[in-house]
């Protein structure tokens, strides 16, 4: 009998993680399977994976999936920080990072914005459940205003929409999804991962525990029954043919940096994807009328990424040596005698 | 008129911040080094882009001393605002350059004054208008060069040293200097006993270096490829100096590649958050900041300490809690830093005294950060930082880098894949590391700042934590006897003393009166010869500067219980460089111990 292997002829399994310790349903859980499935199918290399995180419940899942990859957990809010410092050191690194909502548009929200500001190549997903879970259900900043939280108290404030700042940096890829909708969400990490550039994927995530209620905008009810999807997303990785049969029209192409593909299939109203004015009107148009806008929101495949633009080399830092980075005698010797 | 007084004195320019007289200062500074005499110069500046009074006092030393001088030889008053106060630090007998504008009227009859129509001068004789306001600072040196007797070959030299990157800019000023030069020759007669003449013997072979152009370099040549930093006094220029080498040094000729990056972060969490990130996936990496900055990275020190990664840290220390006072020097952030973070956190610290140990300091700093995988504070100050030191040249380092224990890919597959991050196999307490990207299956493992076994693996075990953090303890002891030990200097005196950092200049010179043995530390955790040298003297004083005593504490926790009662403190903390007056004093009038 023999295993199904990817092109790096690995199997499913060796994209698994530790069991993990989260609540029984809990979306992140769905989230953890969809990576699995996405770095399997995109054959993504373990060793050349970094799995970086925040803190809070979203923070953990990095040891749920693909176990022999370097993972780093670090401080609250400061995953940004982190992957920065870790992707100059090693451009060749596949930097990848799960943060929550309570981690990105609370105590993170300078580091998240700062590092679509410096368009920093790696993936950045959102596990957005509105609440803090660990500490026992408190509201986060992108719950909805009039949301309900489990013990009846309503939340006054207006939320920070993840997506709505990440456009207004003029971030390079922005979309959102469900972690109910694998169909969905497996397609935009994929494209995620093989966008160069940030890459924010915001997924709604149910928490089981303390937010899963009537009167949650968070909860999956609402989520299921509030879904517009603004159009059908697959993935065509560099390695396969694209091979697109679709009636004129009626699908948008854009071509990744690696010449990977993103296949959009219209549903309903014509979304651009490259049109940034058009992705924050979609997310605000649904907003009034009450719904949840998911899918690819904006992308913008030319942005140089901030490696490049800092003009770091291919080869990783990691490993430069003395000849690379000492001063040769005769130089420090001239440098010295400047300062006569 | 009295004897003359020759190379040995000390200037104070009285100006106004963002009028262009630090270039003037530099000049006068760099043609008195050309004669061969030693300097010293320490710029007094506030926190201001212009307009807010600034002072800059030369020493002046046959022997080379570097401290600052408590006392006022040669006052150069360009600041109508300081005028009456800045009479009043003049010593008795002492020159006084002024505006011809500010009053003499009932001031002091007990110095030299000699009345310079500055302004006047500066409208007639600098013809252009864009210029005339950093020009008319130049005229001063040109008055101080004729009052004091400096060749004017060495003023051109200063200039042209000056200006080495605006050759343009040389003719000018010098014309500038000229017209100061030439009204002393017009309109006065040397009255005051002040001279400088050539001299050989001390300032050959040594060059003036700022600390932190020192460290600068010293971080390039230990090879730092990642710096993230965010702009504070008096750190910034530490990380622009690395920006400029890195220009020159790290640049390719032919693709512009970069050999490092340098991120000017959000704030000073994100800039330690990067060097820390780019530690733990193999670079050389470091961040410079000052007390604020170091308050904003407590958590992440705590968290490169636990999940033992390594990062250098600078922190060019300013005094006062809070903002304090932004552009004057202490050594008050000893304490904090050596246990920055919460819960039982520990760093290393080394201890810069002289400039040529904040290029050697900064250099080895990555040295010791790879080899014990944590994070390596160094710990400088305004006055080592930004004022220029007359040092020997540095040496070239001989060492090849030591990148720590680290497994590759081969080892993992010598060792089958069986090794645990946190195990210590060694018994030394440091553990061996993977870098991400190292390709086999057993090289990946989970950082994380939360509790963890031998094979990173989460846990809240009770012994399993214990365990780690006497693992890290034992770590810190292995560190402990391989940082730079103390330097002794010793001939058996009854009474020690005991300094770190920049109050080594005033140390050194406070010996040449008062006989006492002298060892100044280097680095945290404390040296078990500190201790032994105090159980060697009867009385051992610590010299430091902060209000509370902090080098004072730790020595004394230190100490066997018997030795305690032994140090006594002395304290210097208004911001001004210590003097050697302020150790001699409080020894002498406690010990009587003449040389």
């Amino acid at each position: 009998m023999s295993t199904t292997v990817n092109r790096v002829g690995l199997p499913r399994d060796a994209y698994k993680g530790a069991a993990t310790t989260l609540c029984a349903g809990c979306g992140h859980n769905s989230i953890t399977n969809h990576m699995i499935k996405a770095l399997y199918e995109l054959g993504v290399e373990p060793h050349l994976l970094a799995k970086m995180s925040g803190i809070g419940c979203s923070s953990k899942t990095p040891a749920y999936f693909v176990e022999t990859a370097h993972g780093f957990n670090g401080v609250h809010g400061r995953m940004p920080a982190l992957t920065t410092g870790a992707h100059l050191a090693n451009r060749q690194l596949i930097m990848l990072g799960v943060s929550g909502d309570g981690d990105t548009a609370s105590i993170g929200l300078g580091q998240y914005m700062h590092m679509i500001r410096r368009n920093v190549d790696c993936t950045y997903i959102i596990e957005d459940n509105g609440t803090y879970g660990l500490t026992k259900g408190q509201f986060s900043a992108t719950a909805d205003l009039g949301s309900v939280q489990k013990k009846g108290a309503v939340n006054t404030f207006q939320p920070i929409d993840p997506c709505a700042v990440a456009l207004a940096l003029g971030c390079s890829f922005v979309a959102r999804s469900f972690s109910g909708d694998g169909k969905q969400v497996v397609p935009l990490i994929k494209a995620a991962i093989a966008h160069r550039g940030t890459a924010i994927l915001d997924i709604i995530s149910p928490c089981v525990t303390f937010n899963d209620h009537d009167g949650s905008t968070k909860s999956y009810s609402w989520v299921k029954d509030h879904e517009e999807s603004i159009a059908d997303v697959s993935f065509i990785p560099f390695f396969e043919e694209v091979h697109v049969d679709y009636e004129p029209g009626t699908v948008r192409e854009v071509r990744l940096h690696d010449g990977s593909h993103i296949v959009l299939k219209k549903l309903g109203e014509d979304h651009d994807p490259t049109d940034r004015g058009a992705a924050i009107k979609v997310i605000e148009e649904g907003r009034a009328e009450g719904h949840l806008v998911t899918g690819l929101l904006y992308v913008d495949t030319e942005m140089s990424d901030f490696a490049s633009t800092e003009q770091i080399p291919e080869r990783p830092l990691k490993d430069l040596g003395e000849d690379d980075l000492r001063l040769t005698r005769e130089d420090f010797a001239q440098f010295m005698s400047e300062f006569a | 008129m009295t004897d003359p007084i020759v190379n040995d004195l000390t200037i104070q320019a009285a100006t106004v911040n963002g009028s262009g007289s630090q270039t003037a200062n530099l000049v006068l500074t760099r043609a008195i080094f050309h004669m061969g005499i030693p300097v010293a110069p320490k710029n007094v500046f506030p926190s201001n882009i212009e307009g807010l009074p600034t002072w800059y006092q030369l020493r002046i030393t046959p022997e080379g001393h570097m401290a600052r001088s408590d006392k006022v030889d040669v006052l150069v008053a360009f600041n109508v605002a300081t005028w009456r106060e800045d009479l009043k630090t003049v010593r008795q007998g002492g020159v006084v350059v002024h505006e011809e504008a500010f009053s003499t009227a009932d001031a002091r009859t007990d110095v030299t004054y000699y009345a310079v129509p500055f302004a006047k001068l500066a409208k007639s004789k600098i013809q252009s208008d864009t210029l005339r306001k950093q020009l008319a600072n130049m005229i001063y040196v040109g008055v101080v060069a004729g009052v004091l007797g400096i060749p004017w070959e060495s003023i051109e030299h200063a200039v042209r040293r000056q200006f080495l990157a605006k050759p343009k800019a040389v003719p000018v000023n010098l014309d500038a200097i000229k017209v100061g030069f030439d009204y002393w020759q017009d309109n006065f007669s040397k009255q005051d006993p002040y001279r400088l003449q050539p001299m050989t013997g001390v300032v050959e072979g040594k060059v003036l270096v700022e600390g932190n152009q020192a460290a600068a370099l010293g971080a390039l040549m230990g090879g730092v490829t990642v710096v993230a930093w965010y702009p504070i006094t008096p750190s910034s220029s530490l990380c622009e100096y690395v920006i400029a080498y890195s220009d020159r040094f790290r640049t390719g000729s032919n693709n512009g590649e970069k050999r490092i990056s340098v991120v000017q972060a959000e704030d000073e969490l994100a800039a330690v958050g990067m060097a820390i990130g780019a530690g733990w996936a193999g670079a050389r990496a470091m961040t410079s900041t000052s007390g604020p900055g170091i308050s904003l990275m407590a958590e992440f020190s705590g968290l490169a300490y636990y999940a033992e990664v390594p990062v250098v840290i600078f922190d060019i220390q300013r005094i006062g809690p809070s903002t304090g006072l932004p552009t004057r020097t202490s050594q008050g952030d000893l304490a904090f830093v050596y246990t920055l973070s919460h819960g039982d956190t520990k760093h290393l610290v080394l201890l810069p005294g002289t400039v040529e140990e904040c290029y050697e300091f900064a250099r080895d700093a990555f040295d010791y950060s790879d080899r014990f995988q944590t994070p390596v504070f160094v710990l400088s100050d305004l006055d080592l930082g930004m004022n220029l030191w007359m040092t020997p040249e540095f040496k070239y380092p001989e060492k090849p880098f030591d990148r720590g224990k680290v497994l590759t890919k081969d080892d993992l597959e010598k060792l089958a894949g069986d090794w645990g991050r946190y195990r210590d196999v060694d018994g030394d307490g440091v553990t061996f590391r993977t870098l991400p990207g190292t390709d086999h299956p057993a090289a990946g493992y989970f950082t994380r700042g939360s509790g963890h076994d031998e094979m990173a693996r989460y846990t809240e075990g009770a012994d399993a934590y214990a365990r780690n953090m006497d693992r890290l303890s034992r770590k810190l002891e292995t560190a402990r006897h391989a940082l730079p030990g103390p330097v002794i200097d010793e001939s058996g005196q009854k009474v020690g003393l005991i300094a770190f950092g920049s109050t080594h200049a005033a140390v050194v010179e406070a010996r040449e009166t008062v006989s006492v043995d002298y060892l100044r530390v280097r680095a945290l955790p404390l040296s078990d010869d500190v201790a032994r040298f105090v159980a060697r003297h009867e009385r051992v004083y610590i010299v430091e500067q902060n209000r509370d005593g902090q080098l004072f504490d730790l020595v004394r926790l230190a100490l066997p219980p018997e030795l305690v009662d032994r140090v006594r403190s002395i304290r210097h903390y208004n911001g001004q460089p210590i003097p050697a007056a302020a150790i001699i004093e409080p020894l002498s009038s406690q010990e009587m111990v003449p040389a």
